[in-house]
């Protein structure tokens, strides 16, 4: 899809030119960008198949200008979207024709790192990354790890609650915010717990996690540090039948262990990433399962001596235990660099985002083989294990008429097989217009219904990243004669999940 | 025992019904936790006939029940698997149910290691005030299709719906857990729980009663080992019954009626200064005050020290259980409370 010239009206031509004016009142030129040179590198976020120019971007770098700027947008009825570092998978910070970008770039300070209350206040356009390099000195780091955590920032991740491959054990966003600063449409600041572990009232937190910037301008955070682990070992088990290795997975969590990390890649994941990085991958396998621990020196030690006689009594065919932390290392770079690895199998590919109940995984490999071949498209499968988190990679050729499309399809099957099967439609990118359509398949009519009451008791007007997140009645009417385009990353040397 | 039984349709036409005629409800599970709030005005909606385990996969991590579930037979069933509620929820009393527990939003001394109640809530099944029947989240560990609802529940006392099912994700019970008691005064206590909790240790629960410091440590039998030689202090013999006895309040610290509130406070506060008694708990992050301070005083020295104070016990009056919240957020409660139930007929419990 290319990127979106409309032709604005003159009448639309000069409200533009009248709202940059007034924002240009209170700051400086260089932070309200008009011209379509300086808007194009904000057409997109890291779902780069959805490209609009935006009308106009703004970039604040005080909580006193997003009030003000919120509250002339909301006086003229201007939307506005929020955008941190635009990684995002789902085209949440996908701009507007007619609203304002409010990118929070500058707001990219770390406030304070508290180390005796074990807490990290930040700005939302810190990098996720940057949170545990200032923590790391005391010993004390921030637990989720998206994937792109050395470029998305925390902000971001609040509004998508990311996710990482330490989930299982140390939980999403949602379980490491603390406080939060935003903005209403109308320039309300609102001030969201602190450094306690719970606040008075509704639990708003955990609302505003994963909102998708649809209820408010976050301004601040203030995120959980966790102590270091002592140490983290890994073992690698080779399987030759994916049911097996799912077996070993619920063998492992039924033995009482809640691993680190617990990560799976099937035959096609396995063999284009140990040609791209040479982890050590026995390109045979049907399947490989990594499963960390971590913990004090005693307790992984103890940990992983019985999880390689587990894994061995499942039937791996062969398991494998990092000799040293460079090993270690190695065997999760291929993990963390299989997306970029299977990207190079084919010019273009599309990534998923469903989570199922482990118990199905067998199932839904078997159906995704299925589809795969009925569409004539390779499916490459990393999945967290651990949390049921899959990430098919659809692989097509966009310049081949009609394969996206195909490919779309192909992807929309995928997804709602998952929903059959009790699981989701996102795990851990969000919904963002990429998924709005399967919004309608995972939730009734009276379930969007309350969502849209819930957004207006924020955003009476809808001027928050209108369009986004949850679909129109009246949109899911017509799922099925609508047409959107498939995902494309941006960044490909950037790790994913 | 009771038999399973889903009255979906039956609550559901209740809500409906008592929405036309714009009649409050109080919904109801075994009353086990009324001293919280005060009486809420309304007709009796019962939901203690709306129980039994939905489904519950071990090696998934993740149970769902019907709301009037006693925790008593979902954490026999959870122990039979050799799992557990890692929040350790509360129950002040026998009777005590799913639905009320998570209304509530009470966590156990696990929380500060292990999570809150809200944090293991996966999915609900709900009754808005308009009588529909709603379902947000899942059975699955990551889900953000759509607003988290599931959550927002999660303390909202009934006041925005009737909870129908929780989906929650379970924890493997530690192999081995041992308690160590040191004798210190409050304000070391509360340096030595934060110096720990900076430290990759296998902490379970911290909590400072009388002058004596009890830390509990979970894990592996060697991990549990190690981490006990490391920090030393006196093993306790029933270490089980001291955390039961702390988190059912039948402590003696809490056997009397002067007012008991809870101050939710950055960990590492500073002791706080207010006249009464204090046990500590939550490795400082929770603090019982025994006291006939005024709420104005100890409301103002919870937000001094960063934090919020609740009437939790003995309230000398009704209506002065919460903390205060500023404008403009009472504001977005009250319309979020109109976004789920437009005709107020849900628990009219929360301070807005």
């Amino acid at each position: 899809m290319s990127t979106v010239l409309r032709q604005q009206s003159p009448e639309q031509n000069a409200r533009r030119a009248r709202a940059a004016a007034q924002l240009r009142e209170f700051m400086p030129r260089a932070a309200v960008l008009t011209d379509k040179e300086d808007l194009h590198p904000y057409e997109c976020d890291g779902l780069s198949a959805y490209r609009r120019l935006p009308w106009i971007v703004a970039l604040p770098d005080t909580v006193e200008q997003v009030g003000r700027i919120l509250r002339l947008c909301h006086e003229h009825d201007i939307p506005v979207v929020a955008r941190g570092a635009g990684t995002g998978l789902s085209g949440g910070a996908l701009p507007l024709e007619d609203g304002v970008l409010l990118s929070l770039s500058k707001f990219n300070r770390i406030l304070e790192i508290d180390t005796a209350n074990r807490t990290a206040t930040v700005e939302p356009g810190v990098r996720n990354l940057a949170i545990t390099d200032a923590a790391a000195p005391y010993g004390l780091y921030y637990a989720p790890d998206p994937s792109s955590q050395l470029a998305c920032s925390i902000g971001g991740n609040v509004a998508e609650n990311a996710g990482g491959v330490h989930c299982l054990k140390y939980g999403l966003t949602v379980h490491n915010v603390l406080g939060l600063k935003f903005m209403t449409m109308d320039g309300e600041l609102i001030t969201l717990g602190g450094k306690a572990l719970d606040i008075p009232g509704y639990d708003l937190l955990a609302l505003m996690t994963g909102s998708e910037g649809m209820l408010g301008v976050i301004v601040e955070i203030t995120v959980k540090l966790l102590p270091k682990p002592e140490r983290a070992q890994v073992v690698l088990a080779v399987f030759d039948e994916i049911e097996k290795a799912g077996d070993a997975v619920a063998a492992i969590i039924a033995g009482g262990f809640v691993p680190a990390g617990l990560e799976m890649m099937d035959n096609l994941a396995i063999r284009a990433t140990e040609e791209y990085v040479k982890a050590g991958y026995p390109i045979g396998a049907v399947a490989i399962l990594l499963c960390e621990l971590d913990g004090t020196n005693e307790e992984v030690s103890e940990g992983i001596a019985q999880i390689r006689t587990l894994l061995l009594k499942q039937g791996a065919a062969e398991v494998r235990t990092a000799k040293d932390e460079a090993e270690r290392l190695r065997m999760w770079a291929g993990r963390k660099a299989a997306f970029p690895a299977i990207g190079r199998l084919s010019p273009d590919y599309y990534c998923m985002d469903g989570t199922i109940p482990r118990k199905h995984l067998a199932k839904v490999l078997a159906r995704i083989g299925e589809l795969s071949k009925e569409y004539g498209l390779g499916v490459a499968n990393v999945f967290h294990a651990g949390d049921g988190n899959l990430h098919p990679l659809i692989l097509y050729d966009a310049s081949k008429p009609g394969e996206l499309e195909k490919t779309e399809d192909l992807g929309g099957k995928i997804l709602e097989f998952c929903v059959a099967v009790g699981g989701t439609i996102t795990g851990e990118h969000g919904v963002g217009v990429e998924k709005i359509n399967q919004m309608c398949i995972q939730f009734t009519r009276e379930e969007l219904a309350q969502f849209h009451a819930l957004k207006a008791a924020f955003d009476p007007k809808g001027l928050l990243n209108p369009g986004k997140a949850v679909p129109t009645l009246s949109r899911c009417a017509e799922f099925g004669r609508m047409h959107v385009h498939g995902g494309k990353l941006v960044y490909p040397d950037l790790e994913r999940f | 025992m009771k038999e399973d039984n889903d009255i979906s349709q039956q609550l559901a036409e209740a809500v409906k019904a008592a929405a036309q005629k714009r009649t409050p409800l109080t919904i109801t599970g075994s009353g086990s936790k009324r001293f919280y709030a005060g009486d809420i005005e309304g007709e009796k909606l019962d939901v203690t006939g709306h129980r039994g385990i939905v489904s519950y996969e071990p090696t998934e991590l993740v149970v769902t029940a019907r709301a009037g579930t006693p925790l008593a037979e979902l954490e026999a069933a959870l122990a039979d698997k050799g799992q557990m509620l890692a929040f350790e929820p509360p129950w002040f009393g026998e009777g005590a149910t799913l639905g009320g527990t998570i209304a509530c939003g009470f966590s156990g001394p696990r929380r500060p290691y292990a999570g809150a109640a809200r944090d293991f809530v996966l999915g609900t099944r709900i009754i808005n005030g308009k009588g529909e029947i709603l379902r947000f989240g899942g059975e699955v560990m990551k889900n953000v299709a759509g607003y988290d609802v599931s959550r927002l529940m999660v303390g909202a006392l009934g006041s925005l719906g009737v909870l129908l099912e929780v989906s929650l994700k379970v924890l493997p019970k530690p192999a081995r857990e041992v308690t160590l008691c040191f004798e210190m005064p409050a304000d070391k206590a509360i340096q030595t729980m934060n110096t720990w909790g900076a430290q990759p240790l296998p902490l379970s629960a911290a909590c400072h009663a009388g002058e004596t410091l009890y830390v509990r440590l979970s894990g592996t039998e060697l991990g549990v080992q190690a981490a006990r030689a490391k920090l030393g202090g006196k093993p306790m013999d029933k270490g089980n019954d001291f955390w039961r006895e702390i988190r059912e309040h039948r402590h003696s610290f809490f056997q009397n009626d002067v007012p008991l509130w809870r101050l939710s406070v950055p960990p590492a506060a500073l002791p706080i200064d207010l006249p009464g008694k204090w046990l500590i708990d939550w490795g400082g992050a929770q603090r019982w005050l025994k006291s006939d301070a005024s709420a104005t005083d100890i409301r103002m020295q919870a937000e001094k020290a960063g934090g919020h104070a609740t009437l939790f016990r003995h309230a000398k009056q009704n209506g002065a259980t919460f903390h205060p919240l500023p404008a403009q957020l009472a504001t977005l409660h009250q319309n979020l409370k109109r976004a789920f139930d437009p005709d107020g007929i849900m628990n009219r419990v929360v301070a807005v």
